[in-house]
């Protein structure tokens, strides 16, 4: 199979178990994004699979062939660390030829293909000045470059963007996943902002105590959690405990939602709402009623935060569909079975 | 946040205790020897103030200049063994656990604690035929009979390098654990092997570090005058010994100081070249 294949990895750090038995595979040609808290071991998994660690059991395969004790140079990979790690001592344009000189590169080819890359990253011209006289973005653009110039197999960025500002960060994000679909290539991003990973990545990867605890599309990621942690990782939600009773008739805090079905045994579960599907209602008219207990107007979106039972529920509305809803004031809240996405236990 | 200079004199007032001391303790004594190396020396007594250039004049000739040569030289390659194994000593240990780390640095400072009498003797005791290192070599098998290995010159190197080398490793380290380690990751990453990453990543990256440290093994190294006694032929006697013979021995105190003011000199020009040598690599 073409494409890279992790089996059983674990890694442990004396009795510390960093990586848990994780399985993934990624097909070539793919942007796959790890996600999570730190220390949840995503950039550990990503050091495997450079070779910088070994795996304490579980085999890592590339295009079918096991890498796993494979040393690093020999693995034809290109990496941007979260340091970047350019080399001071070299311009612009030897730092992007490293990895050519060290494979005994004849000069001119290395030259043009600096050329190359250079104009890709839109520094042409760039090629003579120190490293130290670079911007912020543009010494991220040479870290890119510098992997990409042996057209490697395989693409591994650890939190590449997080040493640059907020809107700098979200345009190299865009840009950086045009670069890919550009050249294919299979590409490994761990980031903890699931914003990036969102922008990003065909499948997000989210990780937690070592272990996967979803990997899917983005999309699928945001509108079909599989536990709760993700749910509540990914972006913002609402987490609801609710009871079947025999009849498998479901009851949130209290109030019948017909139509909500828990899966058959199950008795008690977690349901989690995003927020843009939390409807306000008038009072009596939703299946909840709850107090408004804080409106936070933050221009583009409107959050409003309801203590429905012993619960906090918050609603995310457009200005445009402003619900006129003070602090103290009664609403209702409209939960429907298709906004309602019942949680693994 | 922007800081006035200095205005008046009294800002500069806590400057005047380091002053006073450098003024005391080395221009002073430093003027006296550069004075004392232009005195006309009296035969059997001491010395009288003169303006003559005889002492430097003995100075010029062959068996000084070849002295001179060979205490340059013997620095130089006290400086480069040192540097040369410090390096990637340093390097390896930067990378250890802590607790290793601590262990080796207080044994290397131990070192520094033993006076170059007691590294002297027992070099030579290690060097001896009768108790010295050879004797396990045939034991092992590797040698037919046991033999002596001082007076050498490899003896003399041995030990100022034995002697240096802790000085090295500390001056070394603080450059080696601030290097970002990510620097050989990233070279391994894009196809260096770990001795070519060192060579082709830590190597150039420390390369004001490595200057700096072989300029100051070479001056450490150029003072050195017991251990080529104790472990050396008359033949590999530094400028050092002649120095102390001439001034102590021989009472010659004038041309003793000419003998030290051109060492200085001589010292200060090579480290001159070597600074402007490595900002010239540098502009390249």
């Amino acid at each position: 199979m073409s494409g890279l294949a992790l089996q059983n990895v674990v890694k442990e750090f004396g009795a510390f178990k960093a990586v848990n038995d994780v399985d993934l595979t990624v097909p070539h040609g793919t942007f796959v994004c790890m996600l999570g808290p730190s220390g949840c071991g995503k950039t550990t998994l990503l050091r495997m699979i450079a070779g910088l660690d070994l795996p304490t059991s579980g085999a890592i395969r590339l295009d079918g062939e096991d890498i796993t004790r494979v040393p690093t140079h020999k693995r034809n990979l290109g990496m941007v660390f979260q340091s970047l790690a350019l080399f001071p001592h070299l311009t612009v344009g030897e730092n992007i030829a490293y990895s050519l000189r060290i494979r005994g590169a004849p000069k001119e080819d290395q030259k043009k293909r600096v050329e190359e890359l250079l104009s890709m990253i839109h520094l042409s011209g760039y090629a003579d000045r120190p490293v130290s006289k670079l911007s912020g973005g543009q010494r991220q653009r040479v870290a890119i470059a510098r992997a990409l110039a042996i057209s490697p197999k395989l693409f591994l960025l650890d939190e590449p963007l997080s040493a640059l500002d907020a809107k700098l960060r979200e345009a190299m994000q865009v840009e950086l996943r045009q670069l890919q679909q550009k050249l294919g290539i299979t590409t490994i991003v761990v980031t903890h902002d699931q914003r990036e990973a969102m922008t990003m990545a065909d499948t997000v990867v989210v990780m937690s105590g070592g272990e996967i605890r979803q990997a899917a599309s983005p999309i699928e990621i945001y509108r079909r959690p599989a536990d709760s942690f993700v749910a509540d990782f990914i972006g913002q939600t609402n987490l609801i405990e609710v009871e079947s009773d025999t009849r498998n008739h479901v009851t949130v805090l209290g109030q019948p939602v017909p139509g909500l079905q828990l899966p058959p045994g199950a008795a008690k579960a977690t349901i989690s709402i995003r927020p843009e599907d939390v409807h306000l209602t008038a009072p009596g008219a939703g299946a909840l009623t709850g107090t408004v207990t804080f409106v936070r107007d933050l221009g583009g979106t409107i959050e409003t935060f309801v203590e429905a039972g012993d619960r906090q529920i918050v609603a995310v509305s457009t200005p445009r569909e402003r619900p006129e809803v003070s602090v103290g004031q009664q609403v209702g809240i409209a939960l429907t079975p298709d906004v309602c996405v019942v949680l693994r236990k | 946040m922007r800081r006035e200079p200095p205005q008046t004199f009294g800002d500069y007032s806590p400057l005047l205790f380091p002053a006073a001391m450098l003024t005391i303790f080395f221009v002073v004594p430093f003027g006296t020897m550069i004075a004392v190396s232009f005195f006309q020396r009296q035969q059997g007594g001491f010395y009288t103030p003169a303006f003559v250039f005889d002492n430097y004049e003995r100075f010029l000739s062959a068996f000084f200049g070849g002295v001179l040569g060979f205490s340059l030289m013997m620095a130089i390659a006290v400086a480069i063994c040192c540097v040369v194994l410090a390096l990637p000593f340093t390097y390896l240990l930067t990378r250890m656990a802590r607790r290793v780390q601590i262990v080796w640095l207080v044994a290397l400072l131990s070192i520094l604690s033993l006076s170059e009498v007691i590294i002297g003797f027992a070099w030579s005791t290690l060097f001896s035929r009768t108790a010295g290192i050879t004797n396990i070599l045939v034991a092992l098998g590797l040698m037919s009979e046991a033999k002596a290995l001082t007076p050498s010159f490899a003896a003399v190197l041995t030990g100022m390098v034995y002697q240096a080398f802790p000085y090295t490793v500390l001056v070394l380290f603080p450059a080696l654990v601030r290097l970002d380690p990510t620097l050989t990751e990233a070279a391994r990453t894009l196809g260096a092997s770990p001795p070519k990453a060192f060579f082709t990543v830590v190597v150039p990256a420390l390369r004001n570090t490595i200057v700096a440290t072989l300029i100051m093994v070479f001056i450490f190294a150029l003072g050195s005058y017991l251990l080529p006694q104790l472990l050396g032929r008359p033949q590999h006697w530094t400028l050092s010994v002649l120095i102390t013979d001439q001034a102590i021995y021989q009472s010659n105190m004038p041309f003793a100081a000419a003998m030290a003011v051109f060492l200085v000199l001589v010292t200060l020009g090579l480290v001159a070249l070597t600074v402007i040598a490595g900002r010239k690599g540098e502009a390249a």
